[in-house]
Formats: C-alpha cells, structure tokens, sequence
C-alpha cells in the first residue's frame, strides 16, 4: 500500500494542522445585504441615504446582532414612514446589514466592504473588539460611525472625528460597578473573570480599578474565551481563594452558563457583569442557576425611557420577539445620525459631521449630546438583580438620562 | 486538598466526554489509517437532536430522567444512521483513493453537517431543560452532582462494554483483523465493508451519548459547539496512541484532568505570569511532549504495526 505519508507522524501532523484550522474554521457567512440604490437619483426621485449596520448575525452572540439590526431597522422604517427631509428633499433610507461573527478580522473585512460600497454612515459595531479596528476604516474612508453599544473606552480616544456613541464607556460603567460592589453588595474580597476580549478584558480593567480604589482586594483574576462552556476549573480556583464576589467581565453567552456552574460547585457567592450579561437570554442559559446575581446596564431602564413602552410593544408586533439589550440604543443611533443630516441639509459627511458633534437630540434612550470625544454626556448606568426569571432594576446611577 | 480533588473530579467528568468521542476516532484511524473530521458533528447532531427530543418529551409530564433517557435513545438511532451515511458516501467511494483525499471529503462533511445544522436548528444556544436534580453533594469537601457521577459511570461502562466488544465477540475480532490488514481479512472471509460500517456506526453511538452528556452538563447546545469538542477529543485520542482503544480511554480521562489542573494551578505555578487563559496551551504543551518522546501516543504501539 503506497501511501504519501509515512503513518508514525502523521498524528503529530494532524494535531498541528487541525489546530490551524481551528483558527480559521468558522465559515464566512455574509448577510443579505439591502439591495443598494444602483442607480443616479433622478431630479425629484428621493434623496436616498444609505447606512451601513454591523453586528454579529451568526455565531454565538447572534441574537444579540440581530436584536441591534432590528432596532435600526424599525428607526429606519420610522424615518421612511414619517416622510422625513433632508435639505427639503424627502430623504428614503436605506439599512446594508453585514454580519461580523464579533470576530475582529471579520469586522474589518466588512467594514472594508461598507467603505467601498460608500455609506453615508455606520451605525456599529456590536463589539467593543470589532469596533475598534473597524473604526480606523472608517475614518480613513472619511465614514461616521456610531456605535450602538461598543463600550470599551478607546474607540472614542484614537482621535477619530466621526466615532461616536450613544452608550456608556466601561468608565463610567465599571466606575459603578465598582462602587455599587463595595457599597450596596459591602463586597471586599472580589474575583475577577473575563473573557480576553476588548469589552470583557476592558470592563473587567475599569472595574479592578474602581474597586482597588474603594478599598476591596482583587483575590485572583482568571481567564476564559467567549466560545466556552466549561467554567469549573477556573470557578473551582476560585472556590479555593474564598472570595465574596464573582466579577465577569463578558457575554450572556458565558455568563449564563457561568452561573450555573457555580451553582453546582456549590459556590454561594452572587455575580456581577456589566451590560453583556445583562439580557433576558442570561436567564434561560443560567437556569435555576440564574437567581439573585446583578448586572449593570448604561442607560435607565426601558420602562423608564420616555416612550420605552410603546417602542418595546412596537419592537415586538414587528419582530414578534422581544428586545434582548441594545435596540433602543440602536434606534438611537439611527434617529440622531438622520438628525444631524437634517440639520445640515446634506449627507455630506463634511456638512452634517460638525451637527452631530453639536447636536442635543431627545432620543428615546436619553437626552443625546456628545462630548469632545464622542462619547454620549452623562451616561446613566442602572443596576439589576435576577429575580424570579428576570432583571428587576436596583437604582440607576449618574446621567440625568430621561429628558 | 478539597480544591485540587475537586480540581481531578471538573477534569475526570470533561475527560470522560473526551474519552466517548475519542474512541470514535481512534476506532476509524485503527481501521481505515483516517481521520474522520466529522466525527465532532455527529456529537453536535447528537446533542440537538436528543435536546429537540427532550422539548417535545418534557410537557409530557415524565420525570427527568425518563425523559433524558427518551432523547438518548432517539439521538443514538440518529447519530448511528449519520455515522452510516458520513462513511456510505463520503468515505466509501474514496476508499482506494491516495490518503489525503479522504482527509479532505472529512473536512468537508464537517463543515457540511454544521451548516446543515445552522440550518436546521439555528444559530442560537439551546438550553437544556432543568429537569434534572442540580444539587450538588460533597465528597471531600468537593462537589458533585448526580449527572456528573452518572456521566463517569457511564461512560467507564460504555467503554469497558467497546473493550469487550473487541475482544471477545465475532465482530471484535473481524475488526482487530480488518485492522490488522484488510487485504489478508477479505481473504480470511470478513466482509471488510461491513465491518467498517459497524465501526462508524458503534463510534456514532457513543458520539451520540457523549453529545447528551456535553448538553446535559453545560446545558447548552450549539450547531458549532462539535469543532472544538471534536478537536480535543482529537487530540485527547492522539496523547492516548490513535488506532488504541485503551488508549482513547487513558487519553480523554489524562487530557481532561490537564486541562483542569492546568487551569487551576497554572496562575500559581508560574507566579501569576501565566493565568488560565493558557489552559490550552498547557493542554497542547503536555501532547507535545509526549509525542517527542513517545511518537505513538502513550500506547500506541499498534500504530506502527501498520506503517
């Protein structure tokens, strides 16, 4: 029998090349986007305005992606219907949604694509990891991006004119975090996991600091991915340094499972995450497990949002699903990106650009104005605790958020 | 102390589930000299296919267990009939064929599987029902649950029945031969096609389990949760000496009990300059090592028997 290999190191072989393959085995599953305007407008045809949407549409974090999608979308079917103008044109807006796994490379990849296709704007990423390196394109494609719910502190601070977001940075969010660790849950020796990317390895940063600053000792920090499932080692380590609190700086998607972990390691000690855990999926993926942890989520609670009612009954009679996290923030994005363009009469970047840096719009989420970075004033962060299968708000802190 | 033997019980319940999807593999390489890549999928399909089951079974009102048990025994038919097919139409026809073409339809048929899966049941997580008893007892100061316990049971008695399979009945002994060399198995009367159709068959059945047992214990499901899983078990028969069941066994229960060991000392061991982000590392440093020095696995003998 011939063979091309000899048998005794192909294993060895196999091992390497399936661990290369690892690295570069999820699929690349572009999403359907929008059929774009081909042609030139004509004189009195509509003056048609493209976005550009990014989140993740498949993979782990998918419903959250698709939660963020559907926000814009129901902005931009709002602006459509209400026969919105621009520069005294009616303006018809138009969603691309691109799929970026919450995968870095990816997001380049489409962010690339949005640049060539020449969008008026990006309302994106999801990803803290996905936005920042997306970020750069953009500003080099001269694109204004606005991030929904990308928290990590640098996307605001690489000095790129066009970014912006509508959401509170892990500053003021892991500031806290921190505070309400040491002063509501009286927490002094805290544990801290996260998932090594920018927006859990950074929340989890923000929130070492803040408690360090108030006095609680960091007994161990420990690492996971956000594509696993098997938490006992580390939670196990955990156990052994006799903590009083569980900090997670990462997604429902580990967070969830996470709790229920915990729960079969016998490990009494409540949770905290910041706004990734922060979703109604948390509750089905934590089970029994889910009870009594807290999280935290920039913003007011959406009962308290003027008009959060109505837009959450909206949401679900369109989608028939229910908002999982960031859609409100989405919608925002959208509705205050259209403002700036209808203030300025144009799509011109150059033209509705310094609007957007000026602008004081009452958003659905809070009363919308930016700092110099971009970064939305005086964002209010709320604290939840899990009861009985869902998150009942603890008190809000900072932002006088509702307008 | 109660740590580091809670410590052994994380890495002897996920060895376990590496040791059920290891015998898979090393079953194939052991007879055909392939890879069976997809392997990992049928797990996956194992997995939601007895979740999907288990849905439909619990309003039903039957205890827990029961209607686990209800899943396992739909999902196992499942998985043996997508182990059936994989090697009808994806392997046989390349049986003669230069090695690395096999090699390729595997990585084919997995990616196949999970987007057919994708399609099928979604991209979202899918949670395993909470009817199973969560609470945990104490042993040594370490905890345990039921499932956990009856997941090592388990699995030590599927792979104590494989191991007497194979060394004590007909068709044990058609595939020790087949394994040995087919060309002289054919000639000696055992029908080689069918042999081989029962090995992927009997590895698909306990992919079938091990894919209940991830779900049971995690509580989740995923159309991508079999790449990563497929992988270490991979690996985990590889450390254990590929084409060895014994091997598989001693290799999944070794690579589990690393992992976690790995994860829980590493920060310590290095001074807090590795944390247990290097799990895996730590995981793949000791297959390393031992292939260096032992480039069978650790009883693969039998490997070089066929070179």
């Amino acid at each position: 029998m011939t063979q091309p290999f000899p048998s005794r190191p192909l294993p060895a072989l196999l091992v390497l090349s399936a661990c290369l393959l690892a690295a570069c085995g999820e699929q690349t599953d572009t999403a359907p986007s929008a059929a774009s305007a081909g042609g030139v407008p004509a004189m009195d045809a509509p003056l048609i305005v493209r976005l550009g949407h990014v989140a993740p549409l498949t993979g782990p974090q998918a419903h959250l992606g698709k939660d963020n999608e559907n926000g814009a979308r129901l902005a931009i079917d709002d602006l459509n219907a209400e026969g919105f103008q621009i520069g005294d044109k009616p303006a018809r807006f138009e969603l691309l949604g691109e799929d970026d796994q919450a995968d870095p490379r990816q997001g380049t990849t489409v962010a690339q694509k949005l640049a060539d296709s020449r969008v008026n704007a990006v309302i994106g990423h999801l990803n803290s990891g996905t936005t920042i390196p997306a970020s750069r394109i953009y500003h080099d494609a001269g694109i204004v991006q606005v991030s929904p719910s990308a928290t990590n502190p640098q996307y605001t601070r690489q000095g790129y004119a066009g970014a912006f977001r509508v959401f509170a940075d892990d500053v003021q969010q892991g500031g806290a975090l921190g505070a309400f660790a040491m002063k509501n849950l009286n927490a002094r020796r805290i544990a801290i996991i996260d998932d090594r990317t920018a927006y859990g390895q950074g929340l989890a940063d923000e929130f070492e600091k803040a408690a360090k600053a108030a006095g609680a000792e960091i007994v161990t920090r420990e690492y996971t991915t956000d594509k696993a499932t098997d938490f006992a080692a580390i939670l196990t380590k955990v156990k052994s340094t006799s903590a009083d609190l569980l900090f997670y700086g990462g997604m429902d998607t580990q967070a969830g499972p996470m709790a229920r972990q915990l729960k079969t390691l016998n490990l009494g000690i409540p949770m905290l995450f910041g706004d990734g855990g922060c979703t109604v999926e948390f509750h089905k993926l934590a089970g029994e497990g889910a009870e009594g942890h807290y999280c935290s989520l920039p913003g007011v609670p959406l009962e308290k949002m003027a008009g959060g009612t109505a837009f959450r009954d909206r949401y679900k009679a369109k989608f028939n699903t229910d908002i999982q996290l960031y859609a409100p923030y989405a919608y925002d994005a959208v509705r205050v990106v259209a403002e700036a363009m209808r203030k300025a009469g144009s799509t011109d970047r150059m033209k509705f650009l310094p609007e957007l840096e000026q602008i004081n719009y009452p958003g659905l989420t809070a009363q919308i104005t930016f700092d110099e970075k971009g970064d939305i004033k005086n964002g209010a962060v709320t604290l939840y605790q899990a009861k009985a299968g869902a998150w009942s708000p603890l008190e809000t802190m900072g932002g006088d958020a509702t307008p | 102390m109660d740590i580091f033997i809670q410590q052994i019980i994380n890495g002897l319940v996920l060895g376990s589930i590496y040791a059920l999807v290891a015998l898979g593999y090393t079953m194939v390489y052991g007879i055909l000299g392939l890879i069976n890549f997809a392997h990992g999928e049928v797990v996956m399909i194992g997995a939601l296919t007895a979740l999907t089951a288990i849905g439909l079974l619990v309003p039903s009102g039957l205890p827990g267990p029961v209607v686990v048990l209800g899943g396992l025994l739909i999902a196992i038919p499942v998985c043996m009939a997508v182990g059936f097919s994989i090697e009808r139409i994806a392997y046989r026809p390349l049986r003669n064929a230069p090695r690395l073409a096999p090699l390729i339809t595997a990585i084919g048929v997995s990616i196949v599987l999970q987007q057919l899966a994708m399609m099928g049941w979604g991209r979202n997580y899918h949670t395993f029902p909470a009817i199973l008893p969560s609470t945990p007892h104490q042993v040594f100061g370490a905890a345990i649950t039921d499932l956990q316990i009856l997941i090592v049971v388990t699995a030590a008695v599927l792979m104590a029945a494989l191991l007497w399979l194979i060394t004590r009945t007909r068709l044990g002994r058609a595939m020790r031969a087949t394994s040995e060399n087919p060309a002289v198995a054919r000639l000696m009367g055992v029908d080689v096609d069918r042999v081989i159709a029962y090995t992927f068959v009997l590895g698909s059945a306990l992919a079938a389990v091990a894919g209940v047992m991830v779900a049971a214990n995690y509580s989740i499901a995923h159309y991508a949760m079999g790449f990563m899983l497929g992988l270490k078990a991979f690996t985990a028969a590889v450390l254990g000496g590929i084409g060895n069941v014994g091997g598989a066994m001693l290799g999944g229960l070794l690579l589990g009990v690393i992992e976690s060991l790995g994860a829980g000392y590493i920060g310590d061991l290095t001074g807090g300059f590795l944390g247990s982000h290097y799990q895996d590392v730590f995981a793949f440093f000791v297959l390393i090592l031992v292939l260096v020095f032992r480039p069978s696995g650790l009883m693969g003998e039998k490997v070089a028997e066929r070179a």
